[in-house]
């Protein structure tokens, strides 16, 4: 098996799809339907394997691929997974399933660019976790842009064009100063992208900061952290549901892995350095931004401003350095990319029978949709944290990890449990309880098979992730020991 | 050399074009009337010609009539692209000449003339020799410009051209007489050996590469020599603004290999500080200025003083790795003009010009591959992975990088995203807007549009394979440094 290029074809079996799906779907909407579905099927059924034959007892690369790409740059096509990436892999190979099943007839136009894009993507996606050079990681990293760009913008709300222009922008000019700081580390590692090997070259104190820097700008609008996450709410609201979907379970997920693969292990000091304005933006994340959240109208922009106070807890727990915290921060990745699919997909659920997200809209919802309510019920307390759900393995992780060294940054990260809770349930509240007073509600059908398979997938996984994270957690171990080791490093040299 | 038939055989590829134009003249002449297509036939046939004979003579190196004349790798790759050039201006201009009355035997005789000039400068081994191709491919060009007569604003944009060009011509000819002054000889190699003693401070050599870099700086179209570039642009027929995007800018890039390289490398110095500030302003003046743009060849225009700003970033570091990327700029950006021109020429109809940016709208849906094509040649010339414009520039940046000059490249990659704008701008008109009413259908042209698509794929296929094009162009300089 160790020859076999599992990560390749992980990689560009769902790339294929999607232009297979765009070529043979482009007048037949069912026939794209259903390859999708069959590509991102077998796509998923490919990662599989690299669970099952994954060695928990190293932090090594597994399933490493290395071959010559552009010589005369020394640049490889060069891929590996280690316990960290490898979670991010499945889950998105998983929720690109989802995807298609929950878009099956939600969206009607241009049905094979839709579902051709969202495959593309997906194999994209997997690419940038995936990459240990630093050019092919940027390569999947940016192209990953123009799928996105073009779903909120052909597919997305009202306000479509200018919320995806500005996720482009911004985005863009977050990742482009990251290429000056990797052909700048280029040169210092003596003409050589491998990531490995920027991990071990020694680098200057002033070299280091701006390195950060220039990371700090890539992650932190991706993640988003405060005050660079102003592109969120819009593209979220704007994009459809399933843009909604990836972008909060997967795309924000790439930032954090971006800290973890480049900024921790490749500039240590200075994210010691430095880790006390982290800390602080996280906090402001996880306080200000929930209260911002509280007061939202519109559902997808409380779940996008949730996403965000989310976040802040992902990025405490790295810039803590302990292994508990960074373990808390990779479970609470994971847990946010169930959870937050989850809620993105039943506010499209309400949206595809309603057709609007003001939450004044609804009320009573419970009355006409029983099991949908309780589905989200679920949902709704995971993104509380309430134990029992994934969002509590996390977050109590993160707040456990910080309370051994930052006691008061801990205190402060506590109180989302009491402002995660007050925007989540009010939401909850408006939404599904009490009376029926608009007719339109009244007239509501229960979610159907589709709806109610794609969700209880992501409930089991909730549930798993909450009752039993053990085997999640085996996986990361060795590898995020490894990283607090290469944290704790001195890098600058004598 | 006393063996003339050497200086011949060095020469062959010229000699053939020369003679081949001079047929195509004499042919359309006699038999236009009858066989319609006769002269763009003929040139067709002479770029396959000169391609094979280019390709007999691939990687001999020599100079020929008393060293007036160069053949050395550079020569031909330069040559290689242009004959790729020009042959797909034919091909995407055939039905827009024919439907306004343009398709006749003189533009390709011009055409084949421009080139004649692009491949004496690419090879030519004395001052004499550069200026007379340079100035061969200006002529053609000035009468390719002003050939729309009924056009007001192809003639106005040919006058244009033409005055600011001759004066452009005078500033390079100007400094070219101060390095004869200083050196006694008008042949590269012997300047190159001249200049082993005189340094920066020598204020003759100065006023001697400013004149010299300002009229290449004209050629290519740097800021803030770029005055013409968007008038002649928007103003010419569109066939020409394709063809004046693409072959020049590579007579351009090899002037300066020429000149600044072979002759002038040991004062490097003096011509590399012209180079930032002639770099950042095209950058800043490029990228910005184009985002007010809503006619798409003005656009592209200044988009076009955007590259060259990219590209110069690549002359400025001057060393091996940096010209290549510069070579590797040009050939990449020359492949996207060519294929965003002839985007716009498929569009165009008999009375429509298909020249506003709001022409492009709804074309996802009128025609969705046209629009995946404009898609990926508009993500290219932003720097987008996985098209092959992103390693242009990351060739150039590296290349920056690696002469110690971080902070251009970091002006560098802001205004690569400002630039993003303008062409997402393209891509939103056509993907995310409906089609106008009044928007006309689109003509059928199947052999433009299948050398469209080739042209489009390509530059997604050498975005994911960049490597063997980047190895061509140091093979191409290896030499010359």
């Amino acid at each position: 098996m160790a020859y076999f290029p599992l990560l390749s074809l992980a990689i560009w079996t769902p790339v294929i799809g999607g232009i297979l799906t765009l070529v043979v779907g482009d007048r037949r909407p069912r026939a794209a339907r259903w390859a999708a579905l069959l590509f991102s099927i077998v796509a998923f059924a490919l990662t599989i394997p690299l669970y099952t034959d994954f060695n928990d007892h190293t932090a090594a690369m597994q399933f490493n691929e290395y071959a010559a790409w552009i010589p005369s740059l020394n640049i490889h096509y060069h891929l590996g997974v280690d316990g960290i990436s490898l979670w991010f892999i499945l889950l998105t190979s998983f929720l690109t399933i989802l995807v298609v099943i929950s878009s099956w007839t939600n969206i009607q136009q241009r049905v094979a660019q839709y579902m051709g894009a969202f495959l593309i993507m997906e194999g994209l996606m997997i690419g940038v976790f995936c990459a240990l050079d630093a050019i092919l990681f940027y390569v999947f990293w940016e192209a990953m842009l123009i799928p996105m760009f073009l779903i909120i913008g052909i597919w997305g709300g009202p306000n479509r064009v200018y919320a995806t222009i500005k996720f482009f922008l911004y985005t863009f000019l977050g990742s482009v100063l990251m290429l000056v700081a990797l052909l700048y580390l280029y040169f210092h590692a003596d003409h050589s992208f491998n990531l490995l090997t920027f991990q071990q070259i020694p680098i200057g104190s002033t070299a280091q900061i701006l390195i950060f820097i220039a990371f700090f700008l890539a992650f932190a609008v991706k993640i988003p952290m405060w005050p660079v996450h102003t592109w969120l709410p819009d593209a979220h609201v704007e994009a459809p549901t399933g843009g909604s979907v990836i972008l909060a379970a997967v795309m924000l997920k790439m930032g954090a892995y971006g800290f973890l693969r480049l900024s921790l292990p490749i500039v240590p000091d200075a994210s010691r350095e430095l880790a006390w304005i982290m800390i602080g933006l996280s906090l402001i994340a996880i306080i200000y931004v929930a209260l911002v959240a509280v007061v939202q109208e519109d559902m997808k922009k409380l779940i996008a401003y949730s996403s965000i106070a989310h976040m802040g807890f992902v990025t405490l727990g790295f810039f803590v350095f302990t292994a508990v915290a960074m373990e808390g921060s990779i479970i609470q990745m994971l847990s946010h990319g169930f959870v937050s699919a989850a809620m993105f997909l039943c506010v499209g659920v309400l949206y595809d029978r309603m057709h609007t997200r003001q939450i004044k809209a609804y009320g009573g919802v419970v009355n006409t949709m029983p099991i949908f309510a309780s589905l989200m019920m679920l949902f709704a307390m995971a993104n509380v944290g309430l134990p029992g759900t994934s969002g509590f393995v996390g977050e109590f992780m993160v707040v456990l990890g910080t309370y051994q060294v930052y006691p008061w940054a801990a205190i402060l990260a506590a109180t989302s449990l009491i402002t995660g809770a007050a925007y989540t349930l009010w939401l909850f509240k408006r939404v599904i309880f009490g009376a029926v007073t608009q007719p339109a509600v009244a007239a509501l059908k229960d979610a159907n098979g589709r709806e109610v398979l794609v969700l209880g997938s992501l409930a089991f996984f909730t549930l798993l992730l909450g009752v039993w994270p053990a085997p999640f957690l085996d996986i990361l171990h060795s590898s995020v020991h490894h990283l607090v080791e290469q944290v704790a490093m001195n890098k600058i040299p004598a | 050399m006393t063996d003339i038939t050497a200086h011949w055989t060095l020469a062959l590829p010229e000699i053939w074009v020369l003679s081949m134009a001079c047929v195509t003249l004499l042919a359309d002449l006699f038999f236009a009337e009858k066989l319609r297509d006769i002269a763009a036939v003929l040139t067709g046939l002479t770029l396959l010609g000169a391609a094979a004979l280019t390709f007999m003579l691939m990687g001999q190196r020599g100079t020929a009539f008393d060293g007036m004349f160069l053949a050395d790798p550079f020569a031909n790759v330069i040559n290689l692209f242009s004959y790729l050039a020009v042959f797909l201006v034919v091909i995407y201009s055939g039905r827009y000449l024919r439907e306004r009355g343009l398709y006749r035997g003189e533009v390709f005789v011009l055409l084949l003339f421009a080139l004649l000039g692009v491949m004496i400068m690419a090879s030519g081994g004395n001052l004499l020799t550069i200026y007379l191709g340079l100035e061969l491919l200006a002529l053609s060009q000035y009468a390719l410009v002003a050939m729309y007569r009924d056009s007001l604003m192809a003639t106005e944009a040919g006058l244009k051209y033409f005055v600011l060009g001759a004066l452009a011509s005078g500033l390079l000819l100007y400094g070219m007489s101060l390095l004869y002054g200083l050196t006694g000889s008008l042949d590269v190699r012997d300047i190159a050996a001249g200049l082993v003693n005189v340094t920066g401070a020598n204020l003759v050599l100065v006023f001697a590469m400013v004149f010299i870099t300002a009229g290449i700086a004209f050629k290519l179209g740097a800021a803030p020599f770029h005055m013409w570039l968007p008038d002649v642009y928007q103003g010419a027929p569109t066939a020409v603004t394709l063809f004046l995007a693409s072959a020049p800018k590579l007579g351009a890039f090899a002037l300066i290999i020429r000149l600044l390289v072979d002759g002038s490398y040991g004062v490097m110095a003096v011509w590399q500080q012209i180079f930032i500030v002639l770099a950042i302003a095209s950058l800043v003046v490029g990228n910005v200025i184009a985002i007010a743009q809503g006619n798409i060849k003005r656009m592209l225009a200044y988009s076009t003083v955007g590259h060259v700003g990219f590209l110069s970033l690549g002359v400025l570091a001057g060393t091996l790795n940096g010209l290549a990327s510069a070579l590797f700029y040009t050939v990449v950006y020359v492949l996207m003009s060519l294929a965003g021109f002839g985007m716009i020429l498929l569009l165009t109809r008999a009375g429509f010009e298909a020249e506003r940016i709001d022409d492009f709208k709804g074309l996802a849906q009128r025609k969705p591959w046209y629009a995946a094509m404009m898609l990926i040649i508009m993500f290219s010339m932003a720097g987008v992975p996985p098209t092959v414009g992103f390693y242009a520039k990351l060739a150039v940046f590296q290349a920056v990088i690696a002469a110690g000059y971080v902070w251009i490249a970091v002006i560098g990659v802001l205004l690569a995203v400002i630039g993003a704008f303008y062409y997402l701008r393209v891509i939103k008109v056509m993907y995310f807007d409906a089609p106008e009413d009044a928007a006309p259908e689109i003509a059928r042209d199947d052999v433009a549009a299948a050398f469209m698509s080739v042209n489009s794929v390509a530059l997604l296929i050498l975005g994911i394979l960049p490597g063997p094009l980047m190895a061509f162009c140091i093979y191409a300089l290896q030499g010359v440094i």
